[in-house]
């Protein structure tokens, strides 16, 4: 007997003399002989709790997972309130599907409408989706967005956007024939000058990150008026957190919001499972992908929540819908609602403005020890980039020996940025911390 | 219980709050000396003011109105809605495992690394595939970068015409829109009514146009492709390849292999047949497995193996490139590793006899009262029509189950059957909740005779009436305005 399996010999029995057979093979008879599979899977015995967990501490034992991070570059170590992950833990909530029958899944419905509502407030939007995989899709889903709507096949996008989110993008837009034209840098920022000669009346959609990947907090208004053709779509990639200290995209124009909310509840988790976010104007709603949840009431007139404009979606228009996507990462959306409720109106401000501060004290740390100078001089939130005189590669072996997560090598992804370290500083770093890592990197 | 119908937002009073911070310790300047003014923010950001007890008590409470596997059956077809093992929860959160940045260095996550190239691994066994990525995010997003693949495949072959992938009438609505955003022009054909691939339907589109086929096996029917074999060879014949969407992987694990029916490219759902959470939508996971044939053109980084270390490969000239960030849904493919170490091979099998025992007996059972879609040993799944009534629809049957404390099946799909009723049990039910649903299914039926009203104004027992649908759609409220 295995534990997930209730049905007893006896039952077994029971149950094949009902059907009318003799043997479970019976049942498998519509499979072509030749087809049948003969030898047993290859995977080894079942295991008991035990030793599942004696394995899983032997795996663990392989990791480094104790380190102080100071490392971010798309994934980010904030403070995570307990409750959270107590009560996305609470199995009605992940143990459900998607919410199909409304009458029964009214948890799920509405705290997906608050979250809509939360993800909409921080970003001056009209609503958003009920989630999407990462913020790297989200972005990619965006600039199909764009492209539908305006007909065009041209999406431009800024080189201060994530390189692992333009690869993505990249990778989406090859396959439908959408050309993407880059934008270059100006001392850490989208060029303006670059910007204003790549965009025209063939292009569907802008996209710049704010704060940009090396941290830096980018001129929306300045980029929403470069942008002079109506149609062409102005796709902000944002942070959420930065939201609490910065103007929304909503104010600077943008017609469609995207980022990854990984920050609230998801934890580092190796890369996933994440949230992407995405948030648009009343205009473009139904080209948005993804579930929307919409109030309504029952038929006694009581306020209630449910799926809805799913003529747009894929199990109704099939072949005509704009996107793909089914399952989408619901029960993360819920973890970034209520981490986004206990911190409130107060706690978003804060943390906000810890991160503000912490980064930049940081930065004046490391620059004191003279080995470091700062790369781009210009406002940034969270995160740096310094450039060091020693090789990434011999600062980051010394830091991992120390226990410390150092700064992210952006010479991996622009080959200008040579031990060019992306530091990361968030409010659970303290000033020891803080100190020790620039002891550490002053040292070598 | 007392009734409960407040948002988060209702409940928020100034002054209260919900979380703590470490002391800020640090030197500061005025955040608008450093930050121009133009980019900070105008006004208060609007979320609540609540304490942590009122968020744990409103969460909890939104619990309370929703039904989840646990809370009681689910016999939702197509989506094997099976128990989800509390081990598997458990391991996703030992720290040693999950708190690592995914930029770490190789050396530092060899733990992690292992894991997945051992899932890739067992998946691959299990599928017959050589190879596994893992990954994409959710089914809908393996089946476009397995598209790509196939697509990739074909340009370089300098097989620019080849735009065609056929889709059986009887598909997965992501099928069919899967292969709209990868760039391919879908084919429809109809199914047998059997639920089979019409064969002679399908020889109309052997032609140098041909990119691919995507089917699912056991059909979206729940049947067993009989003629699979010779399907492959026609569609391999014609230059095509063969996409299996493995939504219904769970009817078939140790008992025959998409990799030997000729599938060259396929996904799994690790949130049905290998028991990580639905999540209420999500977050699931849908590794893709390949023949080597295609190996080449698998997304970036591929998890490999040399000596005794595991390495991330981004250098791969003709991969299709990125498709998510990082790796993959690495916690849930965690909890599918614990799954597939805790049943082995053994107990897989057993999960796939068990499921299509179990699809079968109800199947026996609900025949003299329903009529079957089609009559025939079924995978782990079965589909009832629409019985004949003046009033009574599939909707009002499914509603009337609400009050009979079960979900109900999926209903109106497949499109190809009126008024489909789609159950698929799982293998993790009792004979006693089998016994339980078919009773009441047996009893809904007695009142469609007797008082129909009772099932057209169902559910009564939910938390909810019916929903006006109709309302939310036309007056897109999707946001609180208070």
């Amino acid at each position: 007997m295995f534990r997930y399996l209730p049905v007893t010999d006896e039952d077994r029995k029971e149950m094949m003399d009902e059907i009318g057979i003799r043997s479970i093979d019976e049942l498998f008879n519509d499979i072509p002989e030749t087809l049948r599979q003969k030898e047993a899977l290859k995977i080894g015995n079942p295991m008991s709790e035990v030793e599942l967990n004696r394995k899983i501490d032997e795996l663990g034992g392989k990791n480094r997972s104790n380190l102080t991070c100071f490392r971010g570059a798309g994934a980010y170590d904030h403070y995570i309130p307990a409750a959270v992950d107590h009560l996305i833990s609470r199995s009605e909530f992940y143990t459900a599907y998607t919410p199909y029958q409304p009458e029964i899944s009214q948890g799920t419905l509405q705290s997906i409408f608050e979250y809509q509502t939360m993800i909409a407030r921080l970003t001056g939007m009209f609503t958003s989706n009920a989630s999407m995989y990462d913020g790297a899709t989200a972005t990619a889903e965006a600039a199909m967005m764009a492209t539908v709507d305006t007909k065009r096949k041209e999406i431009v996008v800024s080189k201060s956007v994530n390189p692992e989110t333009r690869r993505v993008l990249d990778t989406y837009c090859r396959f439908r024939d959408i050309n993407v034209v880059e934008v270059e840098l100006d001392e850490g920022v989208t060029s303006a000058e670059d910007l204003k000669s790549k965009i025209s009346d063939k292009t569907a959609g802008v996209i710049v990150q704010s704060p940009n990947f090396f941290g830096i907090i980018e001129e929306l208004d300045d980029i929403r008026e470069a942008i002079t053709d109506k149609k062409t779509k102005y796709i902000v990639y944002t942070d959420l957190i930065a939201l609490g200290i910065l103007k929304t995209p909503g104010e600077s124009g943008a017609d469609i919001v995207v980022g990854d909310a990984q920050s609230f509840g998801c934890g580092l988790a190796y890369g996933g499972p994440y949230l992407g976010f995405m948030a648009t104007t009343k205009k473009l709603i139904r080209k948005m992908p993804g579930r929307i949840v919409g109030e309504s009431i029952d038929q006694d007139g009581k306020r209630c929540y449910v799926l809805t404009l799913q003529a747009r979606e894929q199990h109704i228009r099939r072949y005509k819908a704009t996107s793909n996507i089914c399952s989408n990462h619901a029960l993360n959306a819920l973890g970034a609602t209520i981490h986004m409720s206990l911190l409130g109106k107060k706690g978003l401000e804060e943390m906000a403005t810890q991160c503000f501060h912490k980064a930049n004290y940081a930065m004046k740390r490391i620059v004191e020890t003279g080995k470091y100078k700062l790369k781009y001089n210009r406002p940034f939130f969270r995160e740096f980039a310094v450039e060091g005189i020693s090789s990434f590669d011999l600062v980051d072996e010394k830091l991992m020996d120390a226990g410390i997560l150092g700064g992210y090598h952006l010479g991996a992804d622009y080959s200008d940025l040579e031990n060019t370290s992306l530091i990361c500083v968030t409010e659970k770093r303290s000033r020891s911390e803080i100190d020790e890592l620039a002891k550490r990197m002053g040292e070598i | 219980m007392k009734e409960y119908n407040k948002l988060i937002f209702e409940i928020s009073k100034r002054g209260r709050k919900g979380y703590s911070l470490p002391e800020l310790e640090v030197e500061t300047t005025p955040v608008d000396l450093l930050i121009p003014n133009n980019l900070i923010k105008t006004r208060e950001v609007e979320l609540p003011e609540v304490s942590e007890n009122d968020v744990v008590r409103h969460y909890t409470r939104l619990s309370n109105r929703n039904f989840g596997l646990d809370t009681g059956f689910y016999p939702l077809g197509s989506c094997t809605m099976k128990y989800n093992p509390k081990i598997n929860e458990a391991v996703a959160r030992n720290p040693q495992m999950i708190n690592l940045h995914p930029h770490q260095r190789e050396d530092s996550v060899q733990g992690a690394l292992e894991m997945m190239y051992d899932t890739g691994r067992y998946l691959a066994e299990i599928s017959g595939m050589d190879e596994v990525c893992l990954q994409p995010a959710a089914g809908s997003h393996g089946e476009m970068t397995g598209l790509m693949m196939i697509k990739a495949y074909h340009e370089k072959n300098g097989d620019f015409k080849r735009k065609n992938i056929i889709v059986p009438d009887s598909a997965h609505g992501t099928n069919p829109s899967t292969a709209q955003v990868v760039g391919f022009d879908i084919i429809e054909v109809k199914s047998t009514p059997g639920g089979d691939v019409d064969i002679e339907a399908l020889k109309e589109h052997l032609n140098e146009n041909l990119a691919g086929l995507m089917l699912t096996n056991p059909s979206t029917l729940g049947l067993f492709e009989s003629n699979i074999e010779e399907i492959a060879e026609l569609i391999h014949g014609a230059g095509g390849l063969l996409y299996y969407d493995g939504a219904n992987m769970n009817a078939i694990m140790g008992k025959a292999r998409p990799g030997d029916m000729g599938f060259d490219v396929m996904h799994f759902n690790l949130h049905k047949t290998f028991t990580t959470p639905h999540g209420g939508g999500g977050p699931g996971a849908g590794p893709i497995g390949f023949k080597s044939r295609l190996s080449e053109y698998q997304p970036v980084p591929v998890i490999g193996k040399t000596e005794d270390r595991y390495t991330l490969d981004y250098e791969r000239g003709d991969s299709i490139g990125k498709v998510r960030s990082f790796y993959g849904n690495y916690g849930v493919i965690l909890r599918a590793y614990a799954y597939i170490l805790t049943m082995g091979g053994r107990g897989l099998t057993k999960a796939s006899e068990t499921a299509v025992l179990n699809a079968n007996y109800m199947m026996a059972k609900l025949k003299p009262h329903y009529p079957i879609a089609v009559d025939r040993v079924c995978k782990h799944e079965f589909i009832l029509r629409e019985p004949e009534h003046e009033s009574v629809t599939t909707l009002d049957i499914a509603k009337r189950l609400l009050d009979f404390g079960y979900h109900p099946p999926t209903v109106y799909f497949p499109l190809i059957i009126k008024g489909a009723m789609m159950i698929e049990p799982t293998e993790t039910e009792s004979k006693e909740t089998m016994d339980d649903f078919i009773e009441a299914m047996i009893a809904i039926k007695g009142e469609m005779e007797t008082e129909p009203h009772v099932i057209l104004s169902a559910p009564q027992n939910a938390l909810i009436k019916r929903v006006d649908e109709a309302k939310a759609a036309r007056d897109i409220v999707v946001t609180h305005a208070g």
